[in-house]
């Protein structure tokens, strides 16, 4: 069986439990989600919901199709990964001193990278891409000294 | 005009038709009994809040219309629970009002507050909490509407009680429909085309039938069907009543404890048309083996339903009705009367399996609790409506009661409540005051809600209710005798059930009881011609088993019979 990473996009109305019958409906059919991110859209009544889910084709099928079934879901969209443009943000701190400092940010040159604060033995980046990416950065900056990190769900477009 | 909330409920509940509430009163909901006290609305007063759910869904279920309860909040909310999960589970439309804490309240652990919303998330179609007296009657026709509509059931809606005294402007507006999810699912034609060229290919063919016919009114249709296609039709528990027992194309239940010779047909037929069947694991048996020659057709009006348990050739996404009524004007008035020869041996093959497995049991000295539903079936012509408990009671129902007419069988199929059956039949009667409405109960079921024979008395609605009373957990028994080595686990409960014709007459109904086989007819006519609520207390065989059975995973070809027989 082919299980893969799958994202979904749900267009929920903007309700105060939305999220709570989206999750809670996931729980009891026994879906695991790996990421999930929301924020209103454009329409102030519509919420977009994306959400990384992994298993196989059916699986990822029967998901949709409970979401349908929800009366606050609007509408459910799998996300064609060569299509659309997913991308997920990542906080880290790290650990740096005068050697590695220049290491550090080497290794982030392929993405999207800031440097959000900078101490004499700490660095706070921010950096955005697909979420191989990020896992391919945060395996490097493991070596190089991580301390903490906070990473987002996938957003798509 | 100004108007406060509970008499905009009120007055929404009579634009959506409702003539009748099934009901408990409380703190939360003064306001709205207060209308109620004054409106021609007529609420039943139930004696416990299960059985207010269990009511207001047998209303349901015998009527089609959709069934409208209130509670109060807090205990009288959390005891609907199970009542709804009840109806949640086989798809029965219900509105369940729900009286709330002021919404200045709500989150402080207020006197009789319960996060109902919460709660009943995961058991209910759809709830909503009604936060400004501006958004009640929208939300109430809302909740009507999903209620009812595409795949039904369960709809909550929680009432803060500051809302239900808050004023407002109120415009009496024809109920304006909003613009609404709930697509309705049309049968794509193509899908059809393929349906009756694989309909005209099958040489073993067989329907199997479930609530979603029902559900979805489609019992004229399904006739129409199998008249013009002449394939037997197997049913699962939640589609007794859609198709007629007495037809010679009728095998009768499928699953656990279906008939053999609908269970052999369902193995072995190389079509199998599903109309309105989730393929419960009761229904299935061992999944592999489920079926294995037959290309499935699936029609269902729940796309999740399809492809769940069971993968399937041909999903259709359609209520029953709409994809029947165009495969019967597809088949034209001829139908397949020309493949009627080509099928003699499939149906000569299942005529073999009638014989071979007929449902029988052995008479002996005491009363086999078969023969008293075979009795009742005989004096009502199969055309009482039925309620059932859950158990040895429900299974024996089903298999021995004929049942001809959609919405006469009332049984808790998906969730198996017991405590069901009596709250139920009441709301039948309710529905149905000059029909006979016949409970079929054990010892220990009806005694989960039994204080609503204050309710039949008081409101006069005559049910019977038939015990058969073996001084045990039927069921539990049966399992604990083949799969646990006769360990009867806290199962028998002989001396530790009340006085059934005195507990009857406590309440001022009738009591009755036999322990005698040559009395069992005199018992049940005597019940039946009663003119209030009747408690018929049959002292039946203690250790009778329900058969044939399917064990657990076994496959659906594996059944015990209990009885010597050469297969």
């Amino acid at each position: 069986m082919n299980v893969d990473n799958h994202t979904i996009s749900l267009l929920v109305k903007n309700k105060p439990d939305v999220l709570a019958r989206i999750s809670g409906l996931l729980s009891a059919k026994g879906f695991n989600i790996e990421n999930i991110s929301a924020n209103v859209t454009m329409n102030p009544d519509i919420t977009k919901i994306t959400m990384v889910a992994k298993g196989d084709t059916a699986t990822i099928v029967k998901i949709e199709k409970e979401m349908k079934k929800l009366i606050d879901v609007v509408d459910v969209l799998r996300v064609k990964s060569k299509i659309a443009i997913q991308r997920e943000m990542a906080l880290v701190r790290v650990k740096i001193d005068r050697k590695t400092r220049d290491d550090v940010i080497k290794s982030l040159d392929p993405l999207q990278c800031r440097v959000l604060d900078e101490s004499s033995d700490r660095l706070v980046l921010e950096m955005t891409g697909e979420t191989a990416e990020i896992d391919q950065a945060l395996v490097s900056l493991e070596a190089l000294g991580m301390e903490d990190m906070s990473r987002s769900g996938v957003v798509v477009l | 005009m100004e108007l406060n909330g509970a008499q905009i409920l009120v007055r929404t509940l009579m634009e959506e038709g409702v003539d009748t509430i099934f009901g408990y009163p409380g703190g939360s909901v003064l306001d709205i009994y207060d209308q109620l006290f004054q409106s021609p609305i007529r609420h039943i007063l139930a004696r416990h809040e299960q059985g207010v759910t269990h009511a207001a869904d047998g209303y349901a279920r015998a009527s089609g219309k959709t069934g409208v309860c209130i509670v109060t909040s807090g205990p009288g909310a959390t005891n609907t629970i199970t009542g709804i999960t009840t109806a949640f589970m086989d798809s029965i439309p219900m509105v369940i009002l729900t009286g709330q804490v002021p919404t200045q309240f709500i989150g402080t652990d207020a006197f009789q507050e319960a996060d109902i919303i919460g709660i009943t998330r995961p058991c209910t179609k759809h709830n909503f909490l009604v936060r400004r007296v501006d958004e009640l009657a929208r939300t109430i026709r809302e909740a009507f509407y999903i209620a009812s509509s595409g795949r039904p059931g369960p709809v909550l809606v929680d009432l803060p009680k500051d809302v239900m005294q808050a004023r407002m402007e109120y415009q009496d507006v024809p109920a304006k429909r909003q613009a609404r999810k709930e697509p309705v699912f049309l049968p794509d034609t193509a899908d059809l085309e393929q349906t009756v060229a694989m309909l005209k290919e099958a040489k073993n063919p067989v329907i199997l039938v479930g609530g979603g016919v029902l559900r979805g009114r489609a019992s004229e249709e399904l006739r129409e069907f199998v008249r013009k296609v002449k394939m037997p039709v197997a049913s699962t528990l939640m589609g007794l009543g859609s198709f007629p027992a007495d037809d010679p194309l009728w095998l009768g239940m499928v699953g656990m404890h279906g008939m053999y010779y609908a269970n052999m047909a369902v193995s072995n037929c190389d079509l199998l048309v599903t109309l309105g069947v989730r393929f419960s694991d009761r229904v299935t048996g061992k999944l592999s083996t489920f079926a294995p020659r037959a290309k499935i057709i699936q029609v269902d009006v729940d796309a999740t339903s399809i492809n769940k348990n069971v993968l399937v050739h041909l999903p259709i996404v359609s209520d029953c009705k709409s994809a029947l009524v165009q495969l019967n004007t597809m088949l034209g008035n001829n139908g397949l009367e020309d493949l009627r020869e080509s099928r003699r041996h499939w149906l000569d093959q299942i005529e073999k399996w009638r014989v071979e497995g007929a449902l029988t049991y052995t008479r002996g000295e005491l009363i086999k609790p078969q023969m008293v539903i075979e009795t009742l079936n005989r004096l009502t012509g199969g055309n009482a409506i039925i309620a059932t408990e859950v158990g040895q009671n429900q299974m024996w129902t089903a298999q021995f009661y004929r049942f001809n007419e959609p919405n006469t069988f009332l049984t808790s199929g998906g969730l198996g409540t017991m405590g069901y059956g009596f709250p139920a039949a009441i709301g039948a009667q309710v529905a149905f005051p000059d029909r006979l409405v016949v409970d079929i109960a054990g010892d220990g079921s009806i005694q989960m809600n039994i204080q609503e024979l204050a309710t039949a008395v008081k409101h006069n609605l005559p049910v019977k209710i038939v015990i058969l009373n073996n001084g045990y957990l039927g069921m539990v028994r049966q399992w604990q005798e083949l799969f646990y080595e006769k360990r009867y686990s806290h199962t028998n409960i002989s001396g530790q059930v009340p006085d059934f014709v005195k507990l009857a007459e406590a309440y001022g109904a009738l009591g009755l009881r036999t322990a005698d086989p040559d009395e069992v007819e005199s018992v049940l006519k005597k019940g039946i011609e009663a003119s209030g609520p009747v408690i018929m207390d049959f002292l039946v065989e203690p250790e009778e088993k329900v058969y044939p059975m399917v064990n657990p995973g076994a496959a659906l070809t594996e059944m015990q019979l209990g009885r010597e027989t050469g297969l």
